[in-house]
């Protein structure tokens, strides 16, 4: 195994002392870690530890109680979804959550959705501004489906594909929007060696290629170690250890939430 | 054999983002038009005119705006009756009361647009409301609005029964007379109708709908506002089922009272777009075309063969076979008649070979 060595100056975001709780369950207890502008960033944990939760609070979907989030720049401590994806915030999800009566191709161009700004009366009539808007993105849509290889399920309906596809198609879907910072939530999750290289491979291409930040979450220690630059673990809500993978698979507290403590 | 859509390359985004892409389906639905317009006043009787072309067409576009709701995004509604009402109210109160606008496609666009209004402001309980508790939010829009046309009397322009009539109806100086001429009008005006719901169907405002009825929480983070997407499909919706409302009272009863838009009118437009297929257009049509052409057809059936039946025996059977058929149709197709007629044009690009 070898662990790629790059170093990032630029902090895209922080996240200071977020706390989060469901009325008595705590899922988030002072929370504080940045992701650097251009980085692969990963957030592991054992089950329950509150990686899904941190991702929902990074998008404005949860609103912790406790703690800033500072993106880009500007310090809030809550914000709405549709304003994290106006700020370049583009995520996928753990259990796929594709549009799944419509095809590939329109499930891809619901993620151009924020740069489609013509109105009803030229919808409605789908010439000029509508039909120029819906070409111009159109050809954005197309590059992602070459980029993925997915170009012969373009226009099938996504509830009828494999579960690798799908995953690959909302990949495509939060890669329409050009997002800056991309939180994927498992991205690998039951999938096989080959389906897992594969997406290996396009996330270093998307990191590589767009320079877009990946922040994600994955149980597969190999995948993790591999390709993340720096990694972030949780346990029962709380951080217990940040570093290069090699720090943090020597991290004591670390092992022992993974494998336990003989007593 | 003919049916194939072999050799037929799209080279360009617009070639591929067609209506139609395939050249035969592009044909028939042009055949189908001008056999509607030039073929049909040709051989149509009177009858024909009021009973069946005339109540079809005002039908599927109220199925058509129920459908953009309904179907493609995802939000139930019983109102539909009330809807129409609003439509039909508000065309006949600015016919009525300003003169000088004595232009049907200008009174039936008020009633749209007044249907659309009061369609967004029954649509903002959508945004906590789902599933069946908005069926029951909008069947109170229904039972509010059956309220307010049968006890507000300015709005009936104080008839004792709240009857109101229509007299003389003009397009741009066309005086809209027989049922031939109301039957042109209104298929000129389901076409344009059904143009621009399918551009917008097909469009980005298309696709926020189906977003939010696939996936509300996913459509919310990736970029869509809930409320106003949903509130859009509501006026769209509204608006044309408000249109398809005036036209129904202007041009297929001509004097109407408040009960011809009752609850049972919200229900039948369902059943058309249940039965045709949710999330279709074309179904909208199928839909329509199946509740009303069936029960006349059942009617007529019997004579046909040369059986004679009293009247309440024949009026009886109608409804054990029409209700019989409904169930059969959705056991064999749940998709509605919109899922067998893709299926048809499937077997058909193959036939007559299996594979």
């Amino acid at each position: 195994m070898t662990t790629r060595m790059r170093s990032f100056n630029e902090v895209l975001l922080s996240v200071e002392n977020i706390s989060l709780s469901f009325g008595g369950v705590k899922a988030l207890t002072d929370i504080s870690f940045d992701i650097a502008k251009g980085e692969i960033r990963a957030i592991i944990g054992p089950n329950g530890a509150g990686k899904s939760s941190m991702l929902n609070c990074i998008n404005g979907f949860y609103h912790p109680q406790q703690g800033a989030i500072t993106y880009k720049g500007v310090r809030r401590s809550q914000m709405k979804p549709h304003e994290a994806a106006e700020q370049g915030i583009a995520r996928t999800f753990q259990n796929i959550a594709l549009f799944r009566g419509m095809s590939t191709l329109d499930n891809i161009m619901t993620g151009r959705n924020l740069r489609m700004k013509t109105g009803l009366f030229w919808q409605a009539l789908h010439i000029g501004p509508a039909q120029r808007e819906e070409i111009e993105n159109r050809k954005v849509v197309e590059r992602i489906i070459d980029f993925l290889e997915i170009q012969h399920i373009r226009k099938a309906p996504v509830g009828q594909l494999p579960y690798g596809l799908q995953k690959r198609v909302e990949l495509g879907r939060a890669l329409a929007a050009e997002p800056e910072l991309l939180l994927l939530d498992e991205p690998m999750a039951g999938m096989n060696i080959e389906e897992k290289q594969d997406m290996c491979r396009f996330i270093l291409d998307v990191n590589d290629e767009f320079g877009t930040t990946i922040c994600l979450i994955e149980h597969d220690m190999g995948v993790v170690m591999d390709i993340s630059d720096r990694v972030v673990v949780l346990d029962y809500g709380r951080k217990i250890g940040d570093g290069v993978p090699d720090e943090v698979r020597s991290n004591e507290a670390v092992v022992a939430a993974y494998l336990g403590v003989s007593h | 054999m003919l049916y194939r859509e072999a050799g037929q390359f799209k080279t360009t985004y617009v070639a591929d983002q067609q209506i139609f892409p395939i050249l035969q389906d592009r044909l028939f639905v042009l055949a189908v038009i001008v056999a509607a317009f030039l073929a049909v006043p040709m051989f149509a009787s009177p009858y024909i005119y009021t009973e069946i072309l005339i109540p079809f067409l005002i039908l599927s576009m109220a199925a058509i705006g129920l459908n953009i709701l309904v179907g493609y995004c995802g939000q139930v509604s019983l109102g539909t009756g009330g809807f129409m009402a609003v439509g039909a109210y508000a065309a006949y109160n600015l016919w009525l009361r300003v003169p000088e606008l004595n232009n049907l496609i200008v009174v039936f666009l008020f009633g749209g647009v007044m249907a659309a209004a009061v369609g967004i402001l029954f649509g903002i309980p959508s945004l906590r409301i789902k599933g069946f508790y908005l069926a029951v939010a909008t069947l109170a829009s229904q039972f509010f609005l059956d309220w307010l046309f049968a006890r507000v009397k300015w709005l009936t322009n104080y008839t004792p029964s709240g009857s109101v009539a229509v007299g003389k109806l003009e397009v741009f100086g066309w005086h809209v007379d027989t049922p031939a001429d109301r039957y042109l009008l209104i298929l000129g005006l389901v076409v344009v109708a059904t143009l621009v719901a399918k551009n917008l169907v097909r469009g980005h405002i298309g696709r926020s709908w189906m977003a939010i009825r696939d996936m509300d929480i996913a459509a919310e983070i990736i970029g869509f506002r809930p409320l106003r997407t949903k509130l859009t499909a509501f006026a769209v919706s509204s608006f044309f089922i408000g249109v398809a409302g005036a036209m129904w009272a202007f041009l297929r009863l001509g004097a109407w009272e408040p009960l011809a838009f009752d609850i049972n009118r919200s229900f039948q437009i369902l059943f058309m777009v249940i039965i045709g297929g949710l999330g279709s257009l074309i179904g909208s049509f199928l839909g329509a075309a199946f509740i009303v052409l069936m029960p006349i057809l059942l009617n007529q059936l019997p004579g046909w063969f040369g059986v004679r039946m009293s009247t309440a025996l024949l009026s009886h059977l109608e409804f054990m076979v029409f209700g019989a058929m409904i169930v059969f149709f959705l056991i064999v197709e749940p998709h509605g008649l919109a899922r067998l007629w893709a299926v048809a044009k499937e077997k058909l690009r193959l036939w007559p070979f299996p594979h």
